[in-house]
């Protein structure tokens, strides 16, 4: 909440400082924000450029264009998954399931792609089937919770025993099962040319640009207030800098004479990160969302219908926990009695946590699920890169987390502090 | 300023929970225009009463009439729908989301694509609080959170009025409130009369009392018994009432008793 949203005509007016949109005045307002703990993303952009300084020196190879390329599709399906986490802390759940909800996900696609199996179809009706299916997992496990009143742990971690012993009892004879289709495997895999990433940065930049525009026309002519413009452009300014160097350095890569470019689940991400932020923030959906995560006593006198949000979040976690499951196999081509990796339902929960969301309903956005996710595999890739084992990775993803939550907690006694 | 038919009449209202008589024989009436005030011990069955007049209980027995025809509210949509809001002592508002979100909770302005229109709702509620003079919020977009005790009464009050409610019925609005505040409710809930709307405040503070309505309804033990004008009533009348009250009507017989 920026001090210049300050609306009505019966408000006091605003003391003289705060109305000029003045760069000089944006470091005040800057420590303003930190001072009453509004942190926003800054707390995981400093983070960031932290970690990739110091991998930058540690790891040898970890700045190249190739590994860049690594990172994006190795959180590609952490991000997938923590987007539903999203939704589902927002209304104060839990979802343990999506891990295996996931793997299931992934058995879907792969056996809707087995030639020789009578049910081989394309790769993208395989993918439909596969988030049908999940979503109706979703659905299931969502209805009891919103109509029994089972609570969602409980229910979640049925499902994770569940469908993880689905996917054992299917690949026990078979031990895996390859993912030939392509279309399956360029969920992952796939890289745009040079050109095409170009007009994808574009369409991109564009089009955040437009949003911003038209809402601000929008509170214009209602004659609202509009946030700092100085901000506006900042924000605008971070998004198309960092679309830009991403596709500059995706189109960097060469792997023995091969080009690659901007992978395909990097678009993915982005592309829902934008729908999923639409559904949470400007549709009466997320409104209620928010609303039963904040007080579902409210909500319910409010005339909304509860039990019905819950069942749609848990569908929308199902779901999407189905895409990053697609992902993920697609990576490695296969669906195996390892998929998925175990640490796949903790990340992508610390995901969401890292980047800022509150595991008790009603606050935190969709960006943190991104956010974090890139934090979580930047530093597993870095660790890896520089010739740690798996065991560093899971120690310091660990501290993250911890560290992140902790500030997160002090941030909150600043703003409760600072009456905000 | 008060019409002649009250917008809501409630007769003879009965209702028992198992083998407890909650309300007998009640009658009870709010006009537009006029602040009502129902007060009464604990026990005494203002709660009940409310919740029958917001829909959350349907009455045993009795008749309830708005705008001279008798309805039945069996829900607290039907409530709504009739233009009656309730703001109870919780209140009701989602600490997370700001003035606007908490206004238009459940009935937010939106587009074919269920795209909410934040401007229209921003505009709206402003000039709402404007209307009820609630000058104490500096920004309509802050959480509810960090508003004061008496910045969330009137939003929830803002809230019940935003809908072109008739009727607004207060559940106990300055009950935990300080002296300034409390005072702001109160200027608010007059407010609220003067603009035409019938309102119900329940209290147990009679300074309040005194301060806001124009009669005020005494309920003892599950019985009216007594409507009183605040203009020709002292305190202690209404307390020995409270106290010691006598049902100002026998079982089918016509009121008899103390009318203003």
């Amino acid at each position: 909440m920026s001090t210049a949203d300050i609306v009505g005509q019966d408000a006091p007016p605003p003391p003289a400082e705060e109305t000029p949109a003045s760069i000089a005045s944006i470091p005040r307002r800057a420590w303003d924000n930190i001072r009453t703990g509004n942190l926003g993303v800054l707390p995981i952009v400093v983070g960031m450029i932290f970690i990739v300084i110091f991998f930058g020196f540690k790891a040898t190879n970890f700045f190249t264009a190739t590994n860049f390329i690594n990172i994006i599709i190795q959180m590609a399906g952490t991000t997938m998954l923590a987007y539903g986490v999203v939704f589902v802390l927002l209304l104060g759940e839990i979802d343990l399931s999506i891990g295996y909800v996931a793997g299931i996900g992934a058995l879907a696609v792969a056996e809707f792609q087995l030639p020789g199996s009578g049910h081989d179809y394309n790769g993208l009706i395989a993918i439909v089937i596969a988030v049908v299916i999940c979503g109706l997992i979703g659905l299931l496990q969502g209805a009891i919770v919103a109509f029994v009143g089972v609570p969602s742990f409980v229910v979640t971690l049925a499902g994770f025993l569940v469908w993880q012993g689905v996917i054992l009892y299917r690949l026990e004879a078979p031990g895996s099962i390859i993912i030939q289709d392509r279309w399956i495997n360029y969920t992952a895999n796939y890289t745009f040319s040079w050109w095409l990433g170009w007009v994808i940065a574009a369409i991109i930049c564009t089009g955040y640009a437009l949003v911003t525009v038209f809402n601000v026309l929008g509170k214009r002519r209602a004659g609202l207030a509009v946030a700092n413009p100085v901000m506006i452009i900042a924000k605008l300014g971070g998004v198309v800098a960092a679309t830009v160097i991403t596709v500059a350095i995706c189109n960097h890569s060469d792997v023995q004479g091969t080009h690659l470019g901007l992978p395909l689940p990097g678009l993915i991400i982005v592309i829902f990160l934008a729908l999923f932020t639409f559904l949470a923030k400007r549709t009466t959906f997320g409104r209620h969302v928010y609303a039963v995560g904040g007080n579902a006593e409210a909500a319910r006198r409010a005339g909304i219908n509860v039990p019905r949000i819950r069942v749609l979040v848990f569908i929308i976690s199902g779901a999407s926990a189905a895409i990053g499951g697609v992902i993920l196999a697609a990576n490695i081509n296969s669906v195996g009695l390892t998929f998925p990796p175990a640490t796949l339902l903790l990340n992508s929960i610390a995901a969401a946590v890292i980047g800022g969301v509150s595991l008790f309903g009603g606050r935190g956005e969709v960006r943190a699920a991104f956010l974090g996710s890139l934090v979580i595999a930047t530093v597993a890739n870095g660790l890896n890169t520089a010739g740690y084992s798996n065991g560093a990775i899971y120690i310091v993803t660990g501290i993250i987390l911890l560290l992140a939550v902790t500030l997160d907690t002090f941030a909150r006694r600043l703003q409760v502090r600072s009456g905000r | 300023m008060a019409t002649d038919t009250p917008l809501l009449q409630l007769r003879d209202i009965t209702k028992t929970f198992g083998s407890v008589q909650a309300l007998t024989d009640v009658d009870f009436e709010a006009r537009s225009g006029e602040v009502m005030a129902l007060v009464g011990d604990n026990g005494a069955g203002k709660s009940t009463l409310v919740k029958c007049i917001a829909g959350s209980h349907s009455p045993d027995g009795g008749q309830i009439l708005f705008e001279g025809e008798e309805v039945h509210i069996n829900g607290p949509k039907v409530a709504s729908k009739l233009g009656i809001e309730v703001v109870y002592q919780d209140l009701a508002l989602c600490d997370n989301l700001d003035v606007v979100q908490n206004i238009y909770l459940g009935r937010e302005e939106h587009d074919w694509f269920q795209r909410l229109k934040e401007p229209k709702m921003e505009q709206k509620t402003a000039e709402t609080l404007k209307s009820l003079a609630v000058t104490t919020i500096n920004s309509i977009r802050q959480p509810v959170a960090t508003l004061s005790g008496g910045q969330r009464q009137s939003v929830a009050v803002a809230k019940a009025v935003q809908w072109n409610s008739k009727l607004v019925v207060l559940d106990e609005p300055t009950a935990a409130l300080g002296v300034a505040q409390t005072e702001q409710v109160l200027a608010l809930v007059r407010r609220l009369g003067e603009q035409g709307l019938a309102v119900v405040i329940i209290s147990h503070n009679l300074h309040d009392i005194f301060e806001t309505a124009d009669r005020i309804t005494v309920l003892r033990l599950g019985r009216n018994v007594g409507v009183f004008d605040r203009r020709t009533t002292s305190q202690q009348e209404v307390v020995s009432a409270i106290t010691a009250g006598v049902p100002t009507k026998v079982s089918g017989l016509p009121a008899t008793g103390v009318t203003a």
